[in-house]
């Protein structure tokens, strides 16, 4: 069985895909293999080269010459963080249109050809991205390569596709939060926990502004983010550089440049109160609880608050306290107390802009909220007072490293990794480093990072019951 | 180390793509399986991967929550959630801690018709990691506490699962298709059978039904014939020889033609459907596996996808698989669309089902598909679990260690009358189950 884990409010960063359901689910794990490891400290994890194009667009490789296969991915940096205010919404709907056509490849011809040569295809929108990919025998990359950079400047927005990909995009909305409680109250606490930075919207869109977005609406963010300049070419699998140069600069290489992009976002002003948020819903059988607090990503600090040189020690911090079947968090109130069926904390450090750090709980029957939030506090209080113990952070660095061994095994993590971290304000250096960084975090730096985040800090705190509670 | 008694023999099978590879890379791209069987007797399918230094090892016992006893319902699932909750000395924490420090991934599920395993380990602690692992199998505890705090688990899960439309739905066709079958039933059971499992059941299971005569075993990564050998014995020879007997009885399901709508206030309808279909062995099998992809099948190109999300809006995720139990074959699909589009979605969707049974697949469509199904294979081989999970379900479905050798032919063989005259005889949106989730305007169930 899979064993219980999060219902909290962690995930409120996951990309909303175009393709099927499950496939968000993979994305959605992301960011824990989004923290790329090497059990040896000193090598890299996945070894890239990279070098970029004369129109600005960077361009990496990691080769994996296990099948002849590779994976083609192009990572813009605009994400739903990136809209005009009352336009959300947009850089997904546009995402879903990018599938429609352009004038050398009529709609449903980049499908069609991904289909022909057995690949396999899909893109995402998160807060901070775009992306779209393909996986294909290496002897049809630079087909996708042509395709890839024609509709990178050259979409036909058609109004009528634009409305009935909008109807899609309804359903999606509907499928994935209006149907789910528990993804209803994720909207609201990321409403209220980022007073004025963007993330406070729904990456997918609020639905008024899905159903009033206008072509022109989506060809101005088209216009302005899609372009060589603003994009990163990650391929990886079968081929190395000197193979993928020449393809590069035959394709996208062709691309106009265009002025390099300001992505300046309304920023998060300092915080004094603390919120909480209560839905009450027929639907809900199991209760949830949560409590979240801004946090520095490795790339923001929170103003007035936690700087950003906290973002690893949160790492190994989340890691000790709140992850997986022996964590203290998941010992105290789920082994020993009994007051919970589920437990723990999680923290993002990905983020361009703040992140978030949550604790979250499920009652067990007969516990109230009360009760299960007391015990959570008490849990934070603990930390803070007295701290983690250093073999604990050994042991949850340790295994933090061993799993970039684990990462290395896929074809697509490496590509995943990198590219999100390159329009994310982060480098190479940055994730080939992660390991090293990892190892010097020391108890004292946990220390001071959890006393940072939590310690007197306004939080956001989130339940969802059921109309006849326990 | 004891090499005698290892008997090797090896397949060396090529993964086709559909245009030849270039020159210079072909050693590389060979997926070589061995059969391994160990001093003691016990098999296992090898493939040997030092790409990374990593061991990735998948089983899987025939015979799954299908053979749960009536009332106990979610058994074999139960059993799942528990053997890593604690074995040999090691007490649930301890034994998890263990697995994390070591950063070893040891998972257990329960199928309808397998109980399968898969364990992860680095190179450097693979003899812990094989430990650990026998242990779990051998020797679990089923200590109270763990076991009270899984079934609570369970339960939450069952609580929360009442809560989303699509396992609704999905719940609820297996029960129209199956109603005296223990396919019918849930695999994760129900709450008040949940609650009727005891500590005896849960090791009468481990007795009986983990056994080295319904076994089978894949390894992939850094280990040779050699150190599996030693590995089989070390981990899997201690189980029973034989398991308990068990047969689950071959069943047609219900498939006479009918909507049954549960009422849920939400703004989406989940729509499950289904009908009757192959199983694995059936000689119509890869007819129908193509047959399938052209109609709702994977990827943005299948008919539903194409009439009913790209041209018509109504849906964000709609489509249809194959899927073939060992004792019953169905053609199953699920869409989701709002309310007052239920009634139309399901129009298209018969329709669309209707006109392939009546005309059938373009030689474009069916070219198209093969050439999609042959050169999409090789993607499912870039990862040492991913080649484990292929390793197991050939040895499951009795396939044969040349499979691999001869699937691509398999599939290209399927011409244009075969699936027409498949579709004819197959396809028959009259008598499909259709459940419908949600408050849909205009759509009930059928008296």
């Amino acid at each position: 069985m899979e064993k219980i884990k999060a219902s909290g409010g962690v995930c409120s960063i996951n990309p909303v895909s175009r393709g099927l359901a499950w496939f968000p689910l993979i994305l959605a794990g992301l960011s824990t293999v989004l923290s790329p490891l090497d059990a040896t400290a000193g090598h890299g994890v996945f070894n890239p080269q990279t070098f970029t194009l004369t129109n600005g667009m960077q361009v990496v490789v990691v080769s994996n010459h296990r099948m002849p296969v590779v994976t083609h991915m192009v990572w813009y940096k605009a994400g739903a963080a990136d809209e005009a205010p009352g336009k959300t919404g947009s850089a997904h709907l546009l995402e879903h249109l990018m599938f429609k056509g352009t004038k050398r490849f009529p709609a449903g011809a980049f499908s069609k050809s991904v289909a022909r040569v057995g690949g396999s295809e899909n893109a995402f929108t998160s807060l901070d991205y775009t992306g779209y990919y393909q996986t294909v025998a290496v002897q049809h990359l630079e087909k996708m390569m042509t395709m890839e950079a024609d509709r990178m400047r050259n979409l036909i927005l058609d109004p009528e596709e634009v409305d009935t990909e909008r109807l899609v995009v309804l359903e999606e909305r509907r499928q994935r939060t209006d149907n789910d409680p528990g993804a209803i109250l994720r909207e609201h606490v990321n409403a209220a926990l980022f007073l004025n930075y963007p993330y406070r919207r729904p990456i997918v869109g609020w639905e008024h502004e899905i159903r009033n977005l206008s072509v022109d609406d989506l060809r101005t963010f088209y216009r302005k983010w899609y372009s060589p300049g603003n994009a990163v070419l990650v391929v990886a699998g079968d081929i190395n550089m000197a193979e993928l140069k020449p393809l590069a600069e035959r394709t996208y290489g062709k691309v106009p440049g265009s002025p390099l992009l300001d992505r300046a976002r309304p920023s998060e002003p300092p915080q004094s109160a603390s919120r909480r948020i209560s839905l009450k819903d027929a639907r809900v059988r199991q209760p949830s609880w949560s409590r979240t607090y801004l946090a520095p990503s490795r790339h923001t600090s929170i103003a007035g608050g936690p700087e950003s040189l906290h973002s690893y020690a949160l790492e190994v911090l989340a890691g000790i306290i709140g992850g997986g079947a022996t964590s203290q968090i998941y010992k105290s109130l789920v082994v020993d107390k009994k007051l919970a069926v589920s437990a723990g904390a999680g923290y993002g450090s990905d983020s361009l802009g703040p992140s978030l750090f949550a604790f979250y709980a499920s009652p067990a029957p007969g516990i109230s909220m009360e009760i299960l939030e007391k015990a959570m506090e008490e849990e934070v209080a603990k930390l803070l007072e007295q701290g983690v113990q250093d073999k604990d952070v050994e042991r949850v660095k340790k295994s933090m490293i061993a799993e970039a061994v684990y990462a290395r095994d896929s074809l697509s993590d490496g590509a995943r990794v990198l590219g999100s971290a390159l329009v994310s304000g982060r480098t190479i250096e940055d994730v080939e480093q992660w390991p090293h960084r990892i190892d010097v975090v020391t108890r004292t730096q946990v220390n001071a990072a959890a006393r940072a985040v939590l310690d007197g800090r306004p939080s956001v705190t989130a339940v969802l019951e059921g109309e006849a509670s326990p | 180390m004891n090499l005698k008694g290892i008997v090797l023999i090896a397949f060396v099978v090529w993964l086709a793509v559909p245009a030849p590879l270039r020159a210079g890379h072909e050693a590389g791209h060979t997926v070589s399986i061995e059969r391994v069987v160990s001093p003691a007797g016990v098999t296992a399918w090898l493939v040997r991967d030092t790409i990374n230094p990593i061991v990735n090892v998948r089983f899987a016992f025939r015979g799954g929550a299908a053979l749960d006893p009536v009332g106990k319902d979610g058994l074999a699932n139960m059993v799942s959630g528990l053997l890593d909750e604690g074995a040999g000395d090691l007490d649930s924490q301890t034994f998890q801690r263990r697995l994390e420090d070591l950063s070893i991934e040891l998972r257990f599920n329960a199928g309808r018709d397998a109980f399968s395993g898969r364990l992860k380990t680095l190179s450097e602690n693979k003899d812990q990691a094989f430990h650990l692992l026998k242990v779990a199998l051998l020797e679990p505890r089923f200590d109270d506490t763990p076991v009270k705090r899984i079934r609570g688990q369970i339960l939450a899960g069952l609580r929360r699962d009442q809560e989303d439309p699509d396992t609704i739905a999905g719940q609820t066709l297996a029960r129209e298709l199956f109603p005296d079958h223990p396919y019918g039933r849930r695999v994760e059971g129900s709450m008040a059978t949940v609650k009727a499992i005891t500590s005896d059941d849960l090791r009468a299971f481990t007795r009986q039904r983990l056994a080295r005569d319904n076994l089978v075993i894949a390894v992939v990564g850094d280990m040779d014939a050699a150190e599996l050998g030693r590995f089989l014995d070390e981990v899997f020879a201690g189980l029973p020889a034989k398991s308990q007997g068990f047969s689950v009885k071959d069943i047609q399901p219900q498939t006479a033609g009918r909507t049954k709508v549960v009422k849920m206030d939400i703004p989406q309808s989940a729509i499950a459907f289904a009908q009757k279909g192959l199983k694995r062995s059936d000689p119509d099998f890869y007819a129908a596996y193509v047959l399938n992809h052209i109609l709702g099948g994977g990827g943005f190109t299948s008919r539903l996808y194409e009439q009913i999300r790209e041209k018509r809006g109504l849906a964000y995720s709609i489509g249809s698989y194959l899927y073939p139990l060992d004792h019953a074959g169905l053609v199953q699909g699920y869409g989701g669309t709002a309310n007052a589009r239920v009634g139309e979605t399901l129009e298209v969707l018969k329709d669309q089902w209707r006109t392939m049974a009546e005309t059938g697949v373009t030689p474009e469509e069916l070219a198209d598909a093969k050439t999609y199904l042959i050169g999409s294979y090789p993607l499912r081989f870039t990862s040492t679990g991913g080649i484990a999970s292929i390793l197991v379900s050939m040895q499951l479905e009795k396939l044969g260690i040349d499979f691999l050798d001869r699937r691509n032919t398999l599939v290209e063989a399927v011409n244009l009358k075969d699936v027409n005259r498949l579709a004819k005889k197959l396809l028959d949106p009259d008598n499909m189950v259709v459940v419908v989730v949600g408050a849909p305007e205009g759509v009930t169930s059928t008296p």
